[in-house]
């Protein structure tokens, strides 16, 4: 695929790549990816299980160095950069299986997150107590996700929506660029998913967010593109509507499509 | 000890109201006790005792804290006890910049240790900890100042400040024990402060940690060099105490030992492995003029800890329904 040239009225690209690949041994995970997120639209992932998915999203965060191919994010070369460093660069990822503190209270988890850009986080001789001053940012985001009434309770005895919801929040304290969520509805009642819905479309406003997923209907409903994946090369790109009807999209689902 | 929260661990399981201030007491009573001990109890194996309860402390903010398996804790703890006894002995320092001297040059092998280690995991970087530690022994063991086989010998104690006479007894045994206090101090505030909090973040989920922008392994680095301090401190102390540095203190077997008393008392709680050491210090004591080897006897109390108190006799205190009573949450 070739990029486009950019003009006026389209959003901006912040996270891009190109070539992208990736082999394990002789086993070719990832083949020519190339991909465009763009600032404040929700960018969905999809493709069939063990279609490469996961492996793009460790590639693009730099948890697995690329084999091939170049990433860019907001105009600096990250192809060769570590993880932490492109976290503290905005771009924040989330994990398919929750990835909270579990057993810090929610409160604690947040704080975790706001600890590094508050400056707080290498202070061995200070109490604990010298935390609250990020009290106030941290309720602020508990209560804007929903959680106040869970605010002391450890992680790990919250449900798993609330979980993942959790990891939202913490994520959202690094006020992020670019937000890459893996399969942030996965195993979630209809309930939690509306809620998480709606929260994504809120946090896509002035962000750009990347997520794989396999609720289609959740695709279909706040996706604004979708690249679809299989056996680790794009099939398809493009709005959700004009996916649907591809032909190679159908048959690699396999009626799986709703 | 290490960190209390306010709502039960276990539901179902009240909190007794006047936990915190039992606790309290009991801790002031175990204070009362230390400073009373050294007329009752031999001085020499009291701080002995406390000497190796801060090793044990001090090897266990890894451990139990940072969640790192080191196996070489032996060179800090030698090394340290060589840098102070030859800046006390040849050099002619007062015996807190000889102790001093020991800290930096326990801190300063730890962050060459470390910074070598920090980035294998698991076995891989206990085995790389225990080939870095050999590797110290054979130095000591061929460089001039240590005197290899023979060690430094006969260590003034000297004046602390300049105005104590460290060579009484009763005066070293009290710098001894506000050492020891002072050291673990250091180590709860390490553990409750922000530091100690991405601590806790890594030991839960290191890859999350990395995902929030944190480099972990400068905060393991960060926890390998206060612990190997700490564990120089101990290690500087003992050599005044007993007037002597020797090659034992850097051997495998010594790393071994604070494995051993960590375990036994309870990774990852203050007090358990000031406990640990307290048992296996006592026991070898006890052993030592009977026939009966003693590192049979040490062998079966680890086998049954192992087999019996999974946590470690505190951390299986705190685990039980009094301990969950009186708050006490073990961290894991």
């Amino acid at each position: 695929m070739v990029a486009l040239p950019q003009t006026q009225d389209q959003p901006r690209v912040v996270l891009s790549a190109r070539g992208l690949g990736k082999d394990f041994g002789g086993f070719t995970a990832v083949n020519d990816v190339n991909i465009d997120v763009h600032h404040a639209r929700i960018h969905a992932l999809i493709g069939p299980n063990g279609a490469g998915k996961t492996t793009v999203f460790n590639l693009l965060t730099k948890f697995l160095q690329p084999t091939r191919g170049q990433i860019t994010l907001l105009d600096t070369d990250i192809t060769r950069m570590k993880p932490d460093y492109v976290a503290r660069m905005g771009l924040v990822r989330s994990f398919q299986i929750s990835a909270v503190f579990p057993h810090l209270t929610v409160l604690e988890n947040v704080r975790v997150a706001l600890q590094r850009p508050n400056r707080l986080s290498t202070q061995f001789w200070l109490p604990l107590s010298s935390l609250d001053r990020l009290n106030e940012r941290a309720d602020r985001l508990i209560r804007d996700l929903g959680l106040a009434e869970f605010r002391d309770l450890r992680a790990t005895d919250l449900s798993y929506g609330r979980k993942r919801v959790l990891e939202i929040a913490t994520t959202l304290a690094l006020d992020p660029k670019v937000l890459l969520l893996d399969e942030p509805m996965a195993g979630m009642g209809q309930e939690d998913v509306r809620m998480v819905a709606n929260i994504i479309r809120d946090v896509a406003r002035d962000r750009a967010v990347l997520m794989v997923e396999h609720n289609l209907s959740v695709v279909a409903d706040i996706c604004d593109h979708v690249t679809v994946l299989q056996r680790g090369e794009i099939i398809a790109e493009g709005d959700y509507a004009s996916v649907s009807r591809d032909p190679r999209v159908r048959t690699a689902y396999m009626g799986t499509e709703e | 000890m290490a960190h209390h929260s306010d709502t039960p661990a276990v539901p179902g399981v009240s909190v007794i109201p006047a936990a915190a201030s039992i606790r309290v007491i009991f801790l002031l009573g175990l204070l009362a006790l230390l400073l009373v001990a050294p007329f009752f109890l031999y001085p020499i194996f009291l701080m002995k005792l406390l000497c190796f309860a801060l090793f044990a402390a001090a090897f266990n903010l890894l451990l139990g804290y940072t969640g790192l398996l080191s196996f070489g804790h032996a060179s800090f703890f030698g090394g340290a006890a060589y840098f102070t006894a030859h800046a006390v002995k040849v050099w002619g320092w007062t015996p807190e910049a000889g102790i001093l001297l020991g800290v930096a040059g326990a801190a300063g092998l730890g962050l060459v240790m470390g910074a070598i280690a920090i980035r294998r995991q698991g076995i891989y970087f206990a085995m790389i900890t225990l080939a870095l530690s050999q590797m110290f022994f054979f130095f000591c063991l061929q460089a001039g100042f240590t005197h290899g086989e023979d060690g430094i010998q006969s260590v003034p104690r000297g004046q602390l400040f300049g105005m104590i006479n460290l060579s009484n007894t009763i005066n070293m045994y009290f710098f001894v024990l506000g050492v020891f206090l002072i050291g673990l101090f250091i180590i709860w505030r390490f553990v409750n402060s922000p530091f100690g909090m991405i601590l806790r973040a890594i030991r839960e989920n290191e890859q999350r940690a990395i995902s929030l922008g944190y480099s972990v392994s400068r905060y393991k680095l960060g926890a390998f060099v206060m612990s190997a301090a700490l564990t120089g401190l101990a290690g500087g102390v003992k050599a005044l105490v007993f007037q002597f540095a020797t090659l034992t203190d850097v051997t495998w077997q010594m790393s071994g030992e604070v494995i051993l008393m960590t375990l036994l008392g309870g990774i990852g709680t203050l007090i358990g492995p000031v406990v640990g050491a307290g048992l296996v210090v006592t026991l070898q004591n006890y052993l030592a003029t009977s026939n009966f080897p003693v590192t049979i006897i040490t062998g079966v109390v680890f086998m049954v800890c192992v087999l019996v108190f999974r946590r470690g006799l505190v951390g299986e205190f705190y685990a039980s329904r009094l301990g969950r009573r009186l708050g006490l949450t073990s961290e894991r």
